[in-house]
């Protein structure tokens, strides 16, 4: 669907607009969290375990608290207990059921409740002080003793104790599935993979430290907390205090990258809101870096054994897929990562399922693609082996599989364009020019690897509300409280806005953030667009609507008399499609009217359509690696991605976007690997010095291209989402061209050099090798 | 020059920041970093990690790069300093700036002031011209969004204008 006046017109929508917000961004006047400017505010700083796994003993705070400056510290003996917690306890809560279960914190979190340790690294006190130096100090000399027990901290001596994962998997697929019979598939297959593949623990770290202010007034509090997902950091407020959520309210303007880390109210927030009401003037809390490693979530360690079985001619005949993954002793979280197996390729007889193991670490969650990252590396990586073990280009043998339909629930595609992905994308990079042999193509002293994997995502979408607001003088205000993470949402809101009213992007003014607006989702997986797009839209046009209606009804108009249809506006003036010259300005139309804004608010939710078509983006990736043969260096020369993601609002900040999924997969790639010391559970390389994330010299000239896809299924506007899909896939196609290069498979993320390098040495013929799994997991 | 407060010793500190003169009663242990932000409400230079790990930090001190968050207040005395504030010149944007925005060298936008004082800064180092030496050169500012590839763009474009 477009908007009435798309005909003849060009509209803002799908042009490569710069970033409403970029000025702002540019001159340092963006204001994030932690830069809210209020009337004596303190400053706190969270003291955390050094052991993984027992109880406190006892905390002396003694010198803290003697330490100038220090209004507060907050312990477990201290802090007061939260009654909403222990109804919760009383009525036997537990930490199981996906990230909320009921329990009124959603997240388990420390809130110095009790005196269990769980994970090194958990919050157990808070000094609050009136300078960010006074707490840093005091709260270095807070001194803990505790009774520690043994914790479980690594995946491969704990996977014994994996278990299957019962509950829906993102409340509403099933954990496990079957469909055909795998033996028969296996039996009847040429060809068979079966290997596993692990993928390590990994942390967000946005550049912007998680960060909360809390400030009551009275019996309400403010809260400016950099959050993807404002409406739920007020309900757990709410919720964990007791208090009523219209006595809440969030505020997160701009928020500096988040990735996933954002979307839950973790430790710090609501401790803030506990610490300000206690002291009585408001807190802020900025979280460390070091403490970003644990208390507010991280990717889980995966091992997923994926065995695939084939005819001669590349028919897949038989697909299993079974992941396991690390949660934490607090909470039952699910890393997905056979969800995208179960829809990919289309095969008779499959099998998938999740287990859990349980180790005692901070609590995982969501980070960019949860579950498709992990799920693709795995899957395609193994579907590259399966091309090698029959002689068979990658793409012949995803083509050979393609997936017509949903092959897990039979219902047609809303759209798909994964052919022509495939297609162009191996026309743009140059696929025909790889030799398929590894070790057969050289550039000087360089081995040259050509890798390529698929790229998929859900074209999720969630109910969002939202309020246009035609003013007097001719501006458009958009209220709707979704987030701006660096997204675009400004951006893309004003555009689908302008288009839909038919004003100049400039004259749309866009508020996001903040719990006064409408309800929105979390801005997560990838359906902010999809849902508050819809939304905003919807209500854009309506309130074009009525605009029309108060001409066409007004004596005094020259619209008047006019139908609703003929009318168009364009720049901000209605006129008569058919007589353009009569017209008028929205500002002379509504001074008639008493100069009172136009406002309308729509509630967009999915329908039925979702019952009826399977809904997915997709898309191929291809890279370039160069290795050292010597050294053992991998560097990736060159990137392309080609994404099917339904209509592309703004060009420029959607390939923005998908080159940063890309980015962060060749950080997924090469070394993210958030490392746990097995003794004692302490985060090893927490700081982003040690834990490596792609630098400048990293990353290489990336292609973007899209497909140019209609779907009239997927929502309103016809846009699927694109901020995971980026990341699908190029773990998997940077091992497959590391393959390549080198003739080692490496199956266990990231690829370092101790991985691959003495692989290489022993093995430097041209003959491939298999780099032994055997190894061990690492931790 | 010390001076007691009820918390502790405050020293007086003279900062010379985008040109005009500040004086602040600070805890020694304060980082300029921390002046600007704190005292001095200068929050367009960001804290990324508080190690000089990030970049995002990045102001000058006569004319050169230095990370605010490893630069102790006091220490700044003296030097004419230089934030993202302080860039542009009777209102018009630094064309570095201006690169960034019409490049989109950035998504978040958290590490970039920390990006274009650097790019900035960059235009007067010996550095090389091609993509590969300025990703070597800017290699100390992450960028965790990933915009890379259109900030080296925003860079080259500036320096093909003012260095041709």
């Amino acid at each position: 669907m477009t908007a009435p006046h798309a005909e003849g017109t060009a509209g803002v929508v799908g042009t490569p607009i710069n970033r409403v917000d970029g000025m702002l961004k540019i001159t340092g006047a963006a204001r994030y969290t932690a830069e809210i400017p209020l009337e004596g505010l303190l400053h706190a700083v969270m003291v955390t375990s050094t052991i993984a796994r027992g109880e406190i003993e006892e905390i002396d705070t003694s010198a803290a608290e003697m330490s100038a400056g220090v209004i507060r510290v907050m312990t477990p003996d201290n802090t007061p207990k939260l009654e909403s917690l222990e109804k919760y306890q009383r009525e036997g809560g537990k930490g199981t059921g996906g990230s909320g279960g009921g329990r009124p914190t959603g997240r388990a979190l420390s809130l110095f409740q009790d005196k269990r340790v769980e994970y090194n690294g958990q919050p157990i006190a808070l000094v609050i002080a009136d300078s960010f130096e006074a707490a840093t100090h005091a709260a270095s000399l807070v001194r803990v003793k505790y009774r520690a027990e043994t914790p479980t901290i690594e995946m491969a001596s704990a996977l014994p104790s994996a278990y299957p994962y019962t509950q829906k998997v993102l409340g509403r697929e099933p954990p496990a599935t079957r469909r055909g019979d795998l033996a028969a598939g296996l039996a009847a297959a040429d060809v068979r993979v079966d290997e596993a593949y692990t993928t390590p623990m990994e942390n967000h770290n946005p550049m912007e430290m998680h960060a909360t202010i809390a400030a009551w007034d009275g019996d309400h509090v403010t809260l400016w907390d950099s959050t993807q997902n404002v409406y739920g950091v007020r309900g757990t407020i709410a919720k964990s205090l007791s208090i009523p959520p219209e006595n809440v309210r969030v505020i997160s303007h701009f928020i500096g990258g988040a990735f996933g880390s954002k979307g839950s109210a973790w430790s710090h927030v609501v401790l803030a809101a506990m610490a300000a009401r206690e002291v009585g003037r408001p807190v802020k809390i900025v979280v460390t870096r070091r403490q970003m490693f644990g208390p507010v979530g991280g990717r889980p360690h995966t091992v997923q054994q994926v065995t695939l079985g084939a005819t001669r001619d590349g028919t897949l005949t038989a697909l299993r897929h079974d992941s396991t993954s690390s949660t934490s002793t607090l909470e039952e979280w699910l890393e997905s990562c056979v969800l995208a197996t179960r829809i990919l390729y289309d095969c008779p007889n499959e099998e998938t399922s999740h287990s859990l193991v349980r180790l005692n670490v901070g609590t995982p969650t969501y980070m960019r693609a949860p579950g498709e990252a992990t799920g693709l590396f795995a899957l395609e990586s193994a579907m590259d082996e399966l091309a090698y073990a029959l002689e068979m280009d990658p793409i012949a043998l995803r083509l050979k599989n393609y997936a017509e339909a949903d092959p897990e629930s039979g219902k047609p595609w809303s759209s798909k364009s994964l052919r022509e992905c495939y297609q162009w994308g191996a026309e743009h990079f140059g696929w025909s020019r790889r030799t398929p042999t590894p070790r057969s193509m050289r550039e000087g002293d360089e081995l040259v690897g050509y890798g390529m994997a698929t790229a998929t995502y859900p074209a999720n979408r969630m109910p969002a509300s939202a309020v246009a607001c035609i003013l007097p003088d001719g501006h458009v205000t958009i209220k709707a409280a979704s987030h701006e993470l660096g997204t675009g949402t400004y951006t893309v809101l004003a555009q689908l806005a302008a288009d839909a009213i038919g004003v100049p992007v400039e004259r749309i003014e866009v508020q996001l953030g903040d719990t006064d607006l409408p309800q929105n989702p979390i801005s997560a997986g990838s359906m902010t667009v999809t849902s508050t797009g819809s939304a905003v839209h919807l209500a854009a046009m309506a309130a074009r609507d009525k605009l029309v209606q108060l001409a066409v009804s007004d004596p005094e108009s020259p619209l008047h008399g006019a139908r609703h249809e003929e009318v168009e506006i364009i720049d901000g003036r209605l006129t008569r499609r058919a007589n353009a010259p009569r017209g008028e300005t929205i500002q002379s139309l509504l001074a008639r009217h008493g100069g009172a804004p136009i406002e309308e608010k729509a509630d967009a939710k999915p329908g039925d359509e979702r019952q009826q078509y399977s809904m997915h983006a997709f898309g191929a990736v291809f890279v370039e690696v160069r290795v050292d043969p010597e050294l053992g260096t991998v560097r990736v020369a060159r990137a392309l991605g080609t994404y099917g993601v339904g209509r592309v609002l703004n060009p420029k900040t959607a390939r923005n976007q998908l080159m940063g999924g890309i980015t962060f997969g060749i950080g997924m790639a090469l070394m993210e690997h958030t490392r746990v010391d097995a003794r004692n559970g302490r985060y090893v390389n927490a700081d982003i010095a040690e834990y490596h994330i792609p630098v400048h010299a990293d990353v290489p000239s990336i292609e973007v291209l899209f497909v140019d896809e209609q779907d009239p299924h997927v929502d309103p506007i016809g846009a699927k989402g694109i901020g995971e899909i980026g990341m699908t896939g190029v773990a998997a196609a940077i091992a497959n061209a590391v393959f390549h290069a080198t003739g080692v498979r490496v199956r266990e993320l990231p690829i370092t050099l101790d991985k691959l390098f003495p692989e290489m040495s022993i093995h430097s013929s041209n003959s491939p090798r298999q780099a032994s799994p055997s190894r061990g997991f690492g931790s | 020059m010390g001076t007691a407060t009820e918390h502790g010793v405050a020293v007086d500190v003279e900062l010379r920041i985008n040109g005009a003169l500040a004086r602040l009663a600070l805890d020694p242990r304060t980082t300029l970093l921390d002046a600007l932000r704190e005292h001095l409400r200068l929050t367009g230079t960001k804290k990324g990690c508080d190690h000089g790990q990030c970049g995002a930090c990045t102001v000058h001190a006569d004319g050169r790069r230095v990370l605010a968050c490893l630069t102790l207040a006091v220490a700044a005395q003296g030097k004419a300093i230089t934030t993202i504030e302080g860039l542009g010149r009777d209102g018009e944007l630094h064309p570095m700036q201006q690169a960034f925005l019409d490049h989109d060298g950035f998504q978040c936008g958290y590490c970039t002031p920390g990006q274009i004082m650097s790019a900035v800064a960059l235009l007067g180092e010996p550095c090389g011209p091609n993509d590969d030496h300025v990703r070597e050169c800017m290699s100390g500012n992450l960028c965790r969004c990933g915009a890379y590839a259109n900030i080296v763009a925003a860079i080259q474009d500036v320096r093909r204008r003012v260095q041709p």
